[in-house]
């Protein structure tokens, strides 16, 4: 088995006095999908923002193939791991291209322009996510869908390693949800990209990824491949629902239905 | 809520198409354009006047002195205040371009939020306190624009910039500062003259000892905010974003804001508050060509130039024989822009 490329020893984030993360302890190997799942206010969010440097941790560290993310050289990073963020309000009325060349930043020297490998990986880019016909309009212009493809787009010209997706379909309808998973999944067999996301959807999640990481109370309350997860009683304590389990006969993953709130 | 700067009007162009605003040969164009106006603007302004003189004699004048009074003129006072005009205006219009990126809000303006006043501040005390260290001057001015900048940093941060916060603690920050050099001037009366030019702002009477002080700063400050302008457009994505690119937002953001922070402080060290450059120009720029800082700075620096030279122009001949400050055109021209931009 290969070394995990991302590591994670116990971290903690708090602010002020109010704890985010509590010793989450995690391994990521090497193009795997893993999906993190938890309810509101679990530290999701949290858990990705420090995975992407935007959080800093009172305790613990990340590492990045055995060293610390915050010590390295931040182009350094960036040109392994690439976030999709939750929100992604900007003032740029930047098109499509552009923003896609933007991936290329971590790649480059300050004064130097788009090389023509940076084309290379942009038209790649924007032909991988759907996006070659949308290159020229306004983010602004997007439907939701496109908009997620088009920072997908971006972040996979940035050439990582490993993607970070924090709730990339919470925004879209069914059909744009499932183009976004499709999408991914690409990304991970084709490329070897390494996923790393966080779902709401327990389905999506147990569809999709090879493990799941559920996080309850700040913590990592367990984790496991989907069927692991689903038919413990995990999902039922931490969410407090009754659920079905049963089986996607296709595929033969499990699928989750929540009937009913557990009163506590 | 999305917050876009630009109310794009081009829903319907096809995605195949690049939008006008986008298209290289329109954006150099527009930058051509502007600084056909710079030139305009110097050759009005060095023509009009008590004294007239037609255009060819401008540059005959300007190349060979012929001991003429229109040499003199032009040379001693025109001229060089045609330049100074031009450099603060640069100045101003690239700090508020910096600004209005760092601090994610389209209404920050070193005017506005208080960077000038705390440049006037700290200026006006060397003034008073130093009178014989004039030189110093532009120094101090950058440490109180400085130091405004990270008051207002400090009250606004709340775990990132919040732009209503910005604009609140940039606006406390301002009245603060303005209070200071008010109670100043009321002090040191004596001491201070032209005290309401200084708070207007005025290119009145500045000659090449002005431009000699701005010029330094005005160059350098050009060079390093062109360089700066891939690192501007990364920012404006956002911090979580621009992070996982790969810039170091906060040197970044620091790095900008030291450099519309002296911008700002040279210029108000030449002819004091001069407002709403920095607001007007960046916004007028970004309808023109879209807010990419590679083409927005070297047109704002221009349309900026453009725009204090002919303000200077009218204020010095509109009601001649009395000079009126630059800074009341510019707040004629531009506070019915601000409200504008708030309405929009």
């Amino acid at each position: 088995m290969d070394q995990p490329i991302l590591t994670v020893h116990h971290l903690s984030v708090a602010f002020r006095d109010r704890r985010i993360l509590h010793d989450i302890n995690l391994a990521f190997e090497k193009g795997k999908v893993y999906a993190i799942i938890g309810p509101n206010g679990c530290g999701k969010t949290s858990l990705m923002r420090t995975l992407s440097r935007n959080l800093k941790p009172s305790a613990g560290e990340v590492k990045l193939r055995g060293k610390n993310i915050f010590r390295l050289n931040t182009k350094y990073v960036a040109r392994h791991i690439a976030i999709l963020s939750q929100f992604n309000y900007t003032m740029s009325d930047v098109n499509v291209r552009t923003l896609v060349q933007y991936g290329r930043f971590a790649h480059r020297k300050w004064w130097s322009g788009n090389s023509a490998e940076d084309e290379e990986k942009v038209d790649w880019a924007l032909t991988t996510t759907g996006m070659q016909d949308l290159a020229n309009r306004k983010l602004a212009n997007l439907s939701g869908g496109e908009r997620q493809r088009a920072w997908i787009a971006m972040s996979i010209a940035q050439d990582p390693e490993i993607l970070l997706l924090d709730e990339p379909t919470t925004f879209l309808d069914i059909s744009h949800q499932l183009e976004i998973m499709e999408l991914v999944t690409k990304l991970n067999r084709e490329q070897g990209i390494t996923i790393v996301m966080v779902l709401h959807d327990i389905n999506h999640a147990a569809r999709y990824s090879d493990e799941l990481i559920v996080l309850h109370d700040q913590s990592v309350f367990r984790r496991g491949n989907p069927w692991e997860i689903l038919e413990s009683n995990v999902l039922e304590d931490v969410f407090r629902v009754q659920a079905d389990i049963s089986i996607d006969k296709e595929l033969g993953t499990p699928i989750f239905y929540a009937k009913k709130v557990v009163k506590s | 809520m999305a917050r876009s700067m630009n109310k794009t009007g081009d829903q319907n162009v096809e995605g195949s198409q690049v939008a006008l605003r986008d298209r290289l040969a329109y954006r150099l164009i527009v930058i051509g354009l502007l600084f056909l106006a710079v030139v305009g603007a110097f050759f009005y302004g060095n023509a009009v006047g008590t004294i007239k003189i037609p255009f060819n004699r401008i540059l005959e004048v300007l190349f060979f002195d012929d001991g003429s009074m229109e040499r003199l003129t032009i040379w001693n006072i025109r001229f060089p205040r045609m330049i100074l005009g031009g450099l603060v205006g640069m100045n101003l219009a690239i700090a508020g371009a910096l600004l209005q990126g760092v601090m994610s809000n389209p209404l920050a303006d070193p005017s506005i939020i208080g960077i000038s006043s705390g440049a006037g501040l700290f200026g006006i005390f060397i003034l008073v306190i130093m009178p014989q260290h004039m030189a110093l001057v532009p120094i101090f001015a950058f440490v109180g624009a400085m130091s405004a900048a990270i008051i207002i940093y400090i009250l606004a941060w709340k775990g990132g910039i919040q732009p209503t916060r910005i604009i609140l603690a940039g606006v406390a920050v301002s009245a603060l500062f303005s209070a200071g050099i008010s109670g100043m001037l009321v002090f040191y009366s004596d001491r201070v003259h032209g005290a309401l030019t200084f708070m207007n702002g005025s290119l009145s009477a500045r000659s090449w000892g002005e431009v000699f002080t701005i010029l330094p700063y005005s160059v350098i400050g050009l060079l390093l905010s062109l360089m700066s302008s891939t690192h501007m457009n990364i920012l404006i994505l956002g911090d979580d974003v621009a992070r996982g690119l790969g810039l170091e937002v906060e040197k970044t953001r620091m790095f900008c804001t030291a450099l519309a922070a002296l911008l700002a402080a040279s210029a108000v060290s030449v002819v004091g508050l001069l407002g709403f450059v920095g607001l007007i120009v960046p916004h007028s720029i970004r309808l023109l060509i879209g807010n990419d800082y590679r083409f927005m700075i070297p047109a704002s620096a221009l349309l900026g130039a453009a725009l204090v030279m002919l303000s200077d122009t009218f204020a010095r001949t509109v009601f001649s024989p009395t000079e009126i400050p630059v800074g009341i055109v510019m707040a004629v021209l531009g506070a019915p822009f601000f409200l504008y931009l708030l309405r929009r």
